[in-house]
Protein backbone atom coordinates (compact mmCIF):
# COMPACT_ATOMS: atom_id res chain seq x y z
CA UNK A 1 0.00 0.00 0.00
CA UNK A 2 1.53 2.91 -1.25
CA UNK A 3 1.51 6.68 1.00
CA UNK A 4 -1.08 8.14 -0.54
CA UNK A 5 -1.20 11.17 2.00
CA UNK A 6 2.21 12.17 1.58
CA UNK A 7 1.47 12.97 -2.20
CA UNK A 8 0.72 16.46 -1.17
CA UNK A 9 4.14 17.07 0.47
CA UNK A 10 5.79 16.46 -2.90
CA UNK A 11 4.21 19.04 -4.69
CA UNK A 12 4.54 21.52 -1.85
CA UNK A 13 8.26 20.47 -2.06
CA UNK A 14 8.71 20.33 -5.40
CA UNK A 15 7.04 23.71 -5.77
CA UNK A 16 9.49 25.41 -3.26
CA UNK A 17 12.25 23.64 -5.31
CA UNK A 18 11.45 25.29 -8.93
CA UNK A 19 10.62 28.79 -7.67
CA UNK A 20 14.64 30.02 -6.40
CA UNK A 21 18.22 28.80 -6.82
CA UNK A 22 17.45 25.60 -8.77
CA UNK A 23 20.09 22.82 -9.00
CA UNK A 24 19.00 19.88 -11.27
CA UNK A 25 20.83 17.49 -9.00
CA UNK A 26 19.35 18.91 -5.85
CA UNK A 27 15.52 18.48 -7.86
CA UNK A 28 16.22 15.35 -9.02
CA UNK A 29 17.74 13.86 -5.36
CA UNK A 30 14.20 15.30 -4.10
CA UNK A 31 12.10 13.35 -6.06
CA UNK A 32 13.95 10.30 -5.75
CA UNK A 33 13.82 10.87 -1.52
CA UNK A 34 9.57 11.56 -1.93
CA UNK A 35 9.08 8.92 -4.55
CA UNK A 36 10.60 6.42 -1.97
CA UNK A 37 8.85 7.67 0.36
CA UNK A 38 5.46 6.96 -1.40
CA UNK A 39 5.97 4.09 -2.65
CA UNK A 40 6.81 2.91 0.48
CA UNK A 41 10.19 1.75 -1.13
CA UNK A 42 13.78 1.90 0.90
CA UNK A 43 15.58 3.46 -1.53
CA UNK A 44 15.52 5.38 -4.72
CA UNK A 45 17.34 6.27 -7.76
CA UNK A 46 16.90 8.28 -11.16
CA UNK A 47 18.92 7.28 -14.41
CA UNK A 48 19.24 9.54 -17.52
CA UNK A 49 20.27 8.97 -21.59
CA UNK A 50 22.71 10.49 -22.67
CA UNK A 51 22.36 11.13 -26.41
CA UNK A 52 23.77 7.93 -27.70
CA UNK A 53 20.81 6.92 -25.31
CA UNK A 54 23.20 4.68 -22.88
CA UNK A 55 21.91 5.92 -19.20
CA UNK A 56 23.96 7.44 -16.39
CA UNK A 57 22.79 7.93 -12.76
CA UNK A 58 22.16 11.32 -11.59
CA UNK A 59 20.31 11.36 -8.24
CA UNK A 60 19.44 9.11 -5.66
CA UNK A 61 17.61 8.85 -2.48
CA UNK A 62 20.41 8.79 -0.13
CA UNK A 63 24.25 8.69 -0.61
CA UNK A 64 25.48 5.45 -0.03
CA UNK A 65 28.24 4.06 -2.47
CA UNK A 66 26.57 0.87 -2.47
CA UNK A 67 23.15 2.12 -3.99
CA UNK A 68 24.79 3.56 -6.74
CA UNK A 69 26.71 0.92 -7.62
CA UNK A 70 23.72 -1.21 -7.88
CA UNK A 71 21.98 1.48 -10.04
CA UNK A 72 24.89 1.97 -12.14
CA UNK A 73 24.59 -1.93 -12.52
CA UNK A 74 20.97 -1.85 -13.32
CA UNK A 75 21.68 0.62 -16.03
CA UNK A 76 23.18 -1.73 -17.91
CA UNK A 77 21.45 -4.59 -17.37
CA UNK A 78 18.21 -4.59 -14.99
CA UNK A 79 14.79 -3.30 -14.46
CA UNK A 80 15.42 0.42 -15.17
CA UNK A 81 17.46 -0.81 -18.59
CA UNK A 82 14.06 -2.78 -19.75
CA UNK A 83 11.67 0.06 -19.11
CA UNK A 84 14.03 2.47 -20.73
CA UNK A 85 13.53 0.56 -23.46
CA UNK A 86 10.29 -0.41 -23.62
CA UNK A 87 8.83 2.78 -22.33
CA UNK A 88 6.54 0.87 -20.12
CA UNK A 89 6.88 0.69 -16.45
CA UNK A 90 8.45 -2.93 -14.55
CA UNK A 91 6.88 -3.59 -11.35
CA UNK A 92 6.45 -5.76 -9.02
CA UNK A 93 9.24 -7.99 -9.89
CA UNK A 94 10.84 -10.08 -6.98
CA UNK A 95 14.46 -9.88 -7.06
CA UNK A 96 14.71 -13.61 -5.55
CA UNK A 97 12.80 -14.95 -8.54
CA UNK A 98 14.53 -17.22 -11.49
CA UNK A 99 12.98 -14.85 -13.68
CA UNK A 100 14.88 -11.95 -12.11
CA UNK A 101 17.95 -13.89 -11.79
CA UNK A 102 18.09 -14.84 -15.07
CA UNK A 103 16.55 -11.53 -16.43
CA UNK A 104 19.28 -9.41 -14.70
CA UNK A 105 22.00 -11.70 -12.80
CA UNK A 106 24.73 -9.17 -11.77
CA UNK A 107 21.76 -6.70 -10.82
CA UNK A 108 19.35 -9.26 -8.71
CA UNK A 109 22.63 -10.98 -7.05
CA UNK A 110 24.04 -7.30 -5.85
CA UNK A 111 20.17 -5.79 -4.72
CA UNK A 112 20.01 -9.06 -2.91
CA UNK A 113 23.10 -9.25 -1.05
CA UNK A 114 22.21 -5.38 0.09
CA UNK A 115 19.03 -7.14 0.83
CA UNK A 116 16.57 -5.92 -1.30
CA UNK A 117 13.31 -7.89 -2.27
CA UNK A 118 11.62 -5.99 -4.73
CA UNK A 119 11.98 -3.50 -7.34
CA UNK A 120 10.07 -1.17 -9.70
CA UNK A 121 11.08 0.49 -12.44
CA UNK A 122 9.19 3.77 -13.97
CA UNK A 123 9.68 5.46 -17.10
CA UNK A 124 10.53 9.22 -17.18
CA UNK A 125 8.32 10.16 -20.28
CA UNK A 126 8.50 12.95 -22.59
CA UNK A 127 6.71 13.27 -25.89
CA UNK A 128 6.58 9.40 -26.24
CA UNK A 129 9.90 8.55 -25.69
CA UNK A 130 11.19 7.63 -22.41
CA UNK A 131 14.29 10.11 -21.23
CA UNK A 132 15.34 8.21 -18.40
CA UNK A 133 13.93 5.98 -15.46
CA UNK A 134 12.82 6.30 -11.68
CA UNK A 135 14.12 3.12 -9.64
CA UNK A 136 13.10 2.21 -6.61
CA UNK A 137 13.97 -0.83 -4.10
CA UNK A 138 12.22 -2.24 -1.40
CA UNK A 139 13.67 -4.88 1.34
CA UNK A 140 9.97 -6.05 1.15
CA UNK A 141 8.05 -7.22 -1.16
CA UNK A 142 4.98 -5.32 -1.57
CA UNK A 143 3.08 -5.46 -4.69
CA UNK A 144 1.78 -2.43 -6.42
CA UNK A 145 -1.76 -2.03 -7.90
CA UNK A 146 -2.48 -0.38 -11.17
CA UNK A 147 -3.56 2.79 -9.59
CA UNK A 148 -0.46 2.65 -7.30
CA UNK A 149 1.45 2.39 -10.15
CA UNK A 150 -0.17 5.53 -11.89
CA UNK A 151 0.34 7.51 -8.92
CA UNK A 152 4.29 6.36 -8.46
CA UNK A 153 4.00 7.47 -12.40
CA UNK A 154 2.89 10.58 -11.60
CA UNK A 155 5.93 11.22 -9.47
CA UNK A 156 8.61 10.12 -12.34
CA UNK A 157 6.53 12.59 -14.76
CA UNK A 158 7.45 15.33 -11.96
CA UNK A 159 11.23 14.53 -12.49
CA UNK A 160 10.71 15.37 -16.22
CA UNK A 161 8.80 18.13 -15.69
CA UNK A 162 11.38 19.59 -13.30
CA UNK A 163 14.29 18.70 -16.01
CA UNK A 164 12.36 21.02 -18.49
CA UNK A 165 10.95 24.10 -16.37
CA UNK A 166 14.09 25.57 -16.17
CA UNK A 167 14.29 26.57 -19.47
CA UNK A 168 11.11 27.67 -21.77
CA UNK A 169 10.53 25.21 -24.65
CA UNK A 170 13.08 26.90 -27.55
CA UNK A 171 14.47 25.06 -29.57
CA UNK A 172 13.54 21.05 -30.24
CA UNK A 173 17.30 20.59 -28.49
CA UNK A 174 16.43 21.96 -25.39
CA UNK A 175 15.64 18.61 -23.92
CA UNK A 176 19.12 17.02 -24.83
CA UNK A 177 20.96 20.18 -23.82
CA UNK A 178 18.94 19.68 -20.33
CA UNK A 179 19.64 16.18 -19.83
CA UNK A 180 23.33 16.49 -20.80
CA UNK A 181 23.83 19.36 -18.61
CA UNK A 182 22.22 17.39 -15.59
CA UNK A 183 24.56 14.57 -16.38
CA UNK A 184 27.26 17.22 -16.14
CA UNK A 185 26.09 18.34 -12.82
CA UNK A 186 26.23 14.71 -10.90
CA UNK A 187 29.64 14.11 -12.19
CA UNK A 188 30.74 17.60 -10.92
CA UNK A 189 29.39 16.99 -7.70
CA UNK A 190 30.93 13.19 -7.80
CA UNK A 191 34.44 15.05 -7.96
CA UNK A 192 34.28 17.15 -5.23
CA UNK A 193 32.76 14.61 -2.84
CA UNK A 194 36.23 13.12 -3.88
CA UNK A 195 37.83 16.18 -3.18
CA UNK A 196 36.79 16.76 0.20
CA UNK A 197 36.46 13.43 1.17
CA UNK A 198 40.41 13.53 0.83
CA UNK A 199 40.91 16.89 2.46
CA UNK A 200 38.46 16.20 5.77
CA UNK A 201 39.29 12.36 5.58
CA UNK A 202 36.13 10.90 5.63
CA UNK A 203 34.01 8.88 3.34
CA UNK A 204 32.55 10.07 0.17
CA UNK A 205 29.30 9.56 1.52
CA UNK A 206 30.08 12.61 4.17
CA UNK A 207 31.90 14.71 2.52
CA UNK A 208 28.41 15.20 -0.18
CA UNK A 209 26.55 15.65 3.13
CA UNK A 210 29.49 18.66 4.45
CA UNK A 211 28.83 19.87 0.50
CA UNK A 212 25.37 20.28 0.55
CA UNK A 213 25.34 21.81 3.97
CA UNK A 214 27.85 24.31 3.08
CA UNK A 215 25.97 25.23 -0.18
CA UNK A 216 22.67 25.82 1.37
CA UNK A 217 24.08 28.00 4.01
CA UNK A 218 26.26 29.65 1.66
CA UNK A 219 22.64 29.57 -0.53
CA UNK A 220 24.37 28.59 -3.22
CA UNK A 221 23.42 25.51 -5.95
CA UNK A 222 25.28 22.32 -4.97
CA UNK A 223 26.07 21.59 -8.98
CA UNK A 224 27.68 25.33 -8.83
CA UNK A 225 29.68 24.83 -5.70
CA UNK A 226 30.85 21.68 -6.87
CA UNK A 227 32.00 23.04 -9.79
CA UNK A 228 34.02 25.66 -8.26
CA UNK A 229 35.41 23.46 -5.80
CA UNK A 230 37.37 21.55 -8.90
CA UNK A 231 38.35 24.12 -10.47
CA UNK A 232 38.42 27.46 -8.13
CA UNK A 233 38.99 25.80 -4.62
CA UNK A 234 39.88 29.11 -2.83
CA UNK A 235 37.07 30.71 -3.52
CA UNK A 236 35.95 28.42 -0.84
CA UNK A 237 38.51 28.42 1.58
CA UNK A 238 36.24 27.63 4.71
CA UNK A 239 35.57 24.16 2.62
CA UNK A 240 38.36 23.25 1.05
CA UNK A 241 41.22 24.24 3.95
CA UNK A 242 41.79 20.84 6.26
CA UNK A 243 39.88 21.25 9.16
CA UNK A 244 41.88 20.67 12.64
CA UNK B 1 32.93 5.11 -30.28
CA UNK B 2 34.49 2.10 -31.80
CA UNK B 3 33.30 3.36 -35.16
CA UNK B 4 33.95 6.91 -34.91
CA UNK B 5 37.53 6.07 -34.10
CA UNK B 6 37.60 3.52 -37.80
CA UNK B 7 35.99 6.25 -39.56
CA UNK B 8 38.81 8.64 -37.77
CA UNK B 9 41.71 6.11 -38.67
CA UNK B 10 40.25 6.23 -42.50
CA UNK B 11 40.28 9.81 -42.58
CA UNK B 12 43.48 10.56 -44.69
CA UNK B 13 46.60 12.67 -43.37
CA UNK B 14 46.31 15.92 -44.37
CA UNK B 15 49.65 17.12 -45.51
CA UNK B 16 52.33 19.09 -43.39
CA UNK B 17 50.76 18.55 -40.46
CA UNK B 18 51.16 15.93 -37.46
CA UNK B 19 50.39 15.68 -33.69
CA UNK B 20 47.22 16.73 -32.93
CA UNK B 21 46.01 19.48 -34.52
CA UNK B 22 46.54 17.30 -37.29
CA UNK B 23 44.04 14.50 -35.87
CA UNK B 24 41.27 16.69 -35.16
CA UNK B 25 41.31 18.31 -37.93
CA UNK B 26 40.82 14.49 -39.59
CA UNK B 27 38.27 14.13 -36.92
CA UNK B 28 36.32 16.86 -38.08
CA UNK B 29 37.10 16.09 -41.71
CA UNK B 30 35.76 12.40 -40.69
CA UNK B 31 32.37 14.12 -39.20
CA UNK B 32 31.60 16.46 -42.36
CA UNK B 33 31.69 13.20 -44.38
CA UNK B 34 29.59 10.53 -42.10
CA UNK B 35 26.92 13.15 -40.72
CA UNK B 36 24.72 15.02 -42.34
CA UNK B 37 27.07 18.41 -41.99
CA UNK B 38 28.60 21.10 -43.74
CA UNK B 39 31.50 21.68 -41.78
CA UNK B 40 32.98 21.13 -38.15
CA UNK B 41 35.07 22.62 -35.77
CA UNK B 42 36.90 22.36 -32.40
CA UNK B 43 38.08 25.49 -30.25
CA UNK B 44 39.96 25.11 -27.31
CA UNK B 45 38.68 27.51 -24.18
CA UNK B 46 41.38 26.94 -21.56
CA UNK B 47 40.26 27.29 -18.09
CA UNK B 48 43.20 28.67 -16.02
CA UNK B 49 45.43 27.02 -18.57
CA UNK B 50 46.18 27.18 -22.10
CA UNK B 51 44.97 29.66 -24.55
CA UNK B 52 41.10 30.36 -26.42
CA UNK B 53 41.48 29.74 -29.81
CA UNK B 54 40.80 27.66 -33.09
CA UNK B 55 42.58 24.02 -32.88
CA UNK B 56 40.85 22.50 -36.29
CA UNK B 57 38.03 23.29 -38.79
CA UNK B 58 36.93 21.31 -41.52
CA UNK B 59 34.54 22.05 -44.41
CA UNK B 60 34.19 25.77 -46.35
CA UNK B 61 34.02 28.66 -44.08
CA UNK B 62 34.55 26.42 -41.24
CA UNK B 63 37.60 28.23 -39.61
CA UNK B 64 35.99 31.54 -40.47
CA UNK B 65 32.97 30.80 -38.58
CA UNK B 66 34.93 29.48 -35.42
CA UNK B 67 37.32 32.83 -35.26
CA UNK B 68 33.85 34.94 -35.29
CA UNK B 69 32.58 33.48 -32.36
CA UNK B 70 35.91 35.09 -30.96
CA UNK B 71 36.19 38.04 -33.01
CA UNK B 72 32.33 39.29 -31.87
CA UNK B 73 32.27 37.09 -28.85
CA UNK B 74 29.49 35.20 -28.85
CA UNK B 75 28.05 32.62 -30.04
CA UNK B 76 26.77 28.90 -29.72
CA UNK B 77 30.59 27.82 -29.09
CA UNK B 78 31.32 30.60 -26.21
CA UNK B 79 27.59 29.39 -24.37
CA UNK B 80 28.07 26.00 -24.68
CA UNK B 81 31.35 26.24 -23.12
CA UNK B 82 30.18 29.07 -20.73
CA UNK B 83 26.87 27.17 -19.70
CA UNK B 84 28.36 23.61 -19.70
CA UNK B 85 25.72 22.23 -22.26
CA UNK B 86 25.23 21.70 -25.54
CA UNK B 87 23.51 24.48 -27.68
CA UNK B 88 21.62 23.41 -30.06
CA UNK B 89 20.58 26.22 -32.77
CA UNK B 90 18.51 24.54 -35.89
CA UNK B 91 17.66 27.83 -37.48
CA UNK B 92 20.21 30.43 -37.16
CA UNK B 93 18.75 33.09 -39.02
CA UNK B 94 15.48 32.96 -37.18
CA UNK B 95 15.66 32.13 -33.33
CA UNK B 96 19.35 32.08 -33.75
CA UNK B 97 19.37 35.28 -34.46
CA UNK B 98 17.40 36.46 -31.18
CA UNK B 99 19.84 34.03 -29.41
CA UNK B 100 23.38 36.27 -30.86
CA UNK B 101 22.52 39.46 -32.39
CA UNK B 102 25.66 39.71 -33.86
CA UNK B 103 27.08 36.63 -34.67
CA UNK B 104 23.72 34.85 -36.04
CA UNK B 105 23.47 37.17 -39.21
CA UNK B 106 27.05 37.03 -39.53
CA UNK B 107 26.76 33.15 -39.47
CA UNK B 108 24.26 33.01 -41.76
CA UNK B 109 25.94 35.34 -44.15
CA UNK B 110 28.59 32.34 -44.60
CA UNK B 111 26.02 30.50 -45.39
CA UNK B 112 25.18 28.99 -42.60
CA UNK B 113 21.68 27.76 -41.32
CA UNK B 114 22.38 25.72 -38.22
CA UNK B 115 24.67 25.19 -35.49
CA UNK B 116 24.92 22.17 -32.59
CA UNK B 117 27.82 23.31 -30.19
CA UNK B 118 29.03 20.31 -27.86
CA UNK B 119 31.53 21.03 -24.93
CA UNK B 120 34.18 19.16 -24.09
CA UNK B 121 33.98 18.47 -20.74
CA UNK B 122 34.02 15.70 -17.74
CA UNK B 123 32.45 17.07 -14.78
CA UNK B 124 33.57 20.40 -13.99
CA UNK B 125 37.04 19.65 -16.28
CA UNK B 126 36.36 22.04 -19.75
CA UNK B 127 38.72 22.15 -22.36
CA UNK B 128 36.89 23.41 -25.68
CA UNK B 129 34.20 22.84 -27.72
CA UNK B 130 32.86 20.71 -30.73
CA UNK B 131 30.36 22.97 -33.80
CA UNK B 132 28.67 21.40 -36.43
CA UNK B 133 27.53 22.98 -39.21
CA UNK B 134 24.85 22.87 -41.25
CA UNK B 135 23.51 25.04 -44.36
CA UNK B 136 20.05 23.73 -43.83
CA UNK B 137 17.85 24.91 -40.94
CA UNK B 138 16.71 22.03 -39.37
CA UNK B 139 17.20 19.66 -36.08
CA UNK B 140 20.04 17.07 -36.16
CA UNK B 141 18.05 13.19 -36.27
CA UNK B 142 18.50 11.55 -33.45
CA UNK B 143 20.85 9.34 -34.71
CA UNK B 144 23.17 12.07 -36.14
CA UNK B 145 22.82 13.92 -32.65
CA UNK B 146 24.22 10.28 -31.44
CA UNK B 147 27.02 9.97 -33.84
CA UNK B 148 27.98 14.12 -32.98
CA UNK B 149 27.71 13.65 -29.03
CA UNK B 150 30.38 10.85 -29.67
CA UNK B 151 32.53 12.83 -32.03
CA UNK B 152 32.71 15.23 -29.30
CA UNK B 153 34.00 12.38 -26.60
CA UNK B 154 36.96 11.26 -29.09
CA UNK B 155 37.65 14.80 -29.06
CA UNK B 156 37.62 15.13 -25.74
CA UNK B 157 39.45 12.07 -24.77
CA UNK B 158 42.43 13.08 -27.33
CA UNK B 159 42.51 16.82 -25.97
CA UNK B 160 42.39 15.27 -22.38
CA UNK B 161 45.52 12.88 -23.24
CA UNK B 162 47.24 15.75 -24.73
CA UNK B 163 46.87 18.13 -21.70
CA UNK B 164 47.98 15.68 -19.47
CA UNK B 165 51.37 14.86 -21.60
CA UNK B 166 50.83 11.57 -22.33
CA UNK B 167 49.99 11.74 -26.52
CA UNK B 168 53.60 10.98 -27.73
CA UNK B 169 53.29 7.54 -29.04
CA UNK B 170 49.88 6.85 -27.90
CA UNK B 171 47.14 6.44 -30.97
CA UNK B 172 43.85 7.10 -30.79
CA UNK B 173 43.40 3.30 -30.89
CA UNK B 174 44.72 3.99 -27.49
CA UNK B 175 41.49 5.32 -26.09
CA UNK B 176 38.80 4.18 -23.43
CA UNK B 177 36.63 2.38 -25.60
CA UNK B 178 33.74 3.92 -22.74
CA UNK B 179 31.70 7.08 -22.93
CA UNK B 180 31.02 6.73 -19.45
CA UNK B 181 31.96 6.47 -16.18
CA UNK B 182 31.11 4.86 -12.91
CA UNK B 183 30.64 7.94 -10.38
CA UNK B 184 33.36 5.87 -8.49
CA UNK B 185 35.74 6.91 -11.57
CA UNK B 186 34.44 10.91 -11.05
CA UNK B 187 35.12 10.11 -6.45
CA UNK B 188 38.29 8.83 -7.27
CA UNK B 189 39.63 11.58 -9.76
CA UNK B 190 39.10 14.30 -6.72
CA UNK B 191 40.94 12.29 -4.24
CA UNK B 192 43.83 11.56 -6.77
CA UNK B 193 43.71 15.84 -7.35
CA UNK B 194 44.47 16.34 -3.87
CA UNK B 195 46.97 13.36 -3.24
CA UNK B 196 48.74 14.42 -5.90
CA UNK B 197 47.97 17.79 -5.91
CA UNK B 198 47.18 18.18 -9.69
CA UNK B 199 44.36 19.80 -11.59
CA UNK B 200 41.11 17.19 -12.64
CA UNK B 201 42.50 15.80 -16.23
CA UNK B 202 46.32 15.01 -14.89
CA UNK B 203 44.54 13.05 -11.75
CA UNK B 204 41.99 11.59 -14.83
CA UNK B 205 45.45 10.75 -16.75
CA UNK B 206 46.90 9.23 -13.88
CA UNK B 207 44.14 7.07 -12.64
CA UNK B 208 44.09 5.56 -16.54
CA UNK B 209 47.47 5.25 -16.48
CA UNK B 210 47.59 3.33 -13.97
CA UNK B 211 44.59 0.66 -14.88
CA UNK B 212 46.73 0.71 -18.40
CA UNK B 213 49.84 -0.64 -16.53
CA UNK B 214 48.39 -2.75 -14.09
CA UNK B 215 45.83 -4.23 -16.63
CA UNK B 216 43.17 -3.23 -14.51
CA UNK B 217 39.64 -1.07 -15.66
CA UNK B 218 39.40 2.69 -14.58
CA UNK B 219 36.57 1.41 -12.39
CA UNK B 220 38.18 -1.30 -10.37
CA UNK B 221 41.60 1.07 -9.62
CA UNK B 222 38.87 3.71 -8.71
CA UNK B 223 37.10 1.89 -6.52
CA UNK B 224 40.14 0.92 -4.97
CA UNK B 225 41.13 4.73 -4.57
CA UNK B 226 37.33 5.38 -2.73
CA UNK B 227 38.00 2.38 -0.73
CA UNK B 228 41.29 3.48 0.40
CA UNK B 229 43.10 0.26 -0.40
CA UNK B 230 44.74 2.39 -3.20
CA UNK B 231 46.89 5.61 -2.73
CA UNK B 232 48.68 7.13 -5.86
CA UNK B 233 51.49 8.73 -5.07
CA UNK B 234 53.86 11.12 -6.77
CA UNK B 235 56.84 8.55 -6.82
CA UNK B 236 54.24 6.25 -8.68
CA UNK B 237 55.76 6.17 -12.22
CA UNK B 238 54.02 7.82 -15.09
CA UNK B 239 52.76 5.85 -17.75
CA UNK B 240 54.84 7.79 -19.97
CA UNK B 241 57.83 10.32 -18.86
CA UNK B 242 56.68 13.83 -17.96
CA UNK B 243 58.02 17.02 -19.78
CA UNK B 244 60.40 18.09 -17.55
CA UNK B 245 59.35 21.94 -17.51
Amino acid sequence: MIAIDKLTDVFVAVADTLVADFDIIEFLELVAQKAATISTASAAGIVLADPTRRLQFVAASEQSVRLLEALAVQSEKGPCQDCFHTGEPVVNTDLRDAEAQERWPAFADLAVSMGYESVHALPLRHQGTAIGALTLLSVHAHPLEDAEVRVVQAVADIATIGILQERSIRASGVLTEQLQFALVSRISIEQAKGILSRIHGVSVDDAFTLLRSYARGAGLGLSAVATEIVNQPERHPTLTRPSV
Amino acid sequence: MARVLLQLAEEPLPAGADGLVSTLTRLCAALVRHLPAAGSGISLMGEGHGSAGVAAAAGPRSRRLEELQFTVGEGPCLDAHAARRPMLEPDLAGAGSDRWPIYGPRAAALGVRAVFAFPLQVGSVRVGVLDIYRQQAGPLSPEALASGYTFAEVALRLLLQEQAGASEGRTPEGLDDALAYRMEVYQAQGMVMVDLGVRPDEALARLRGHAFATGQDITAVAREIVDGSLRLTRDHPPLVPEDPA
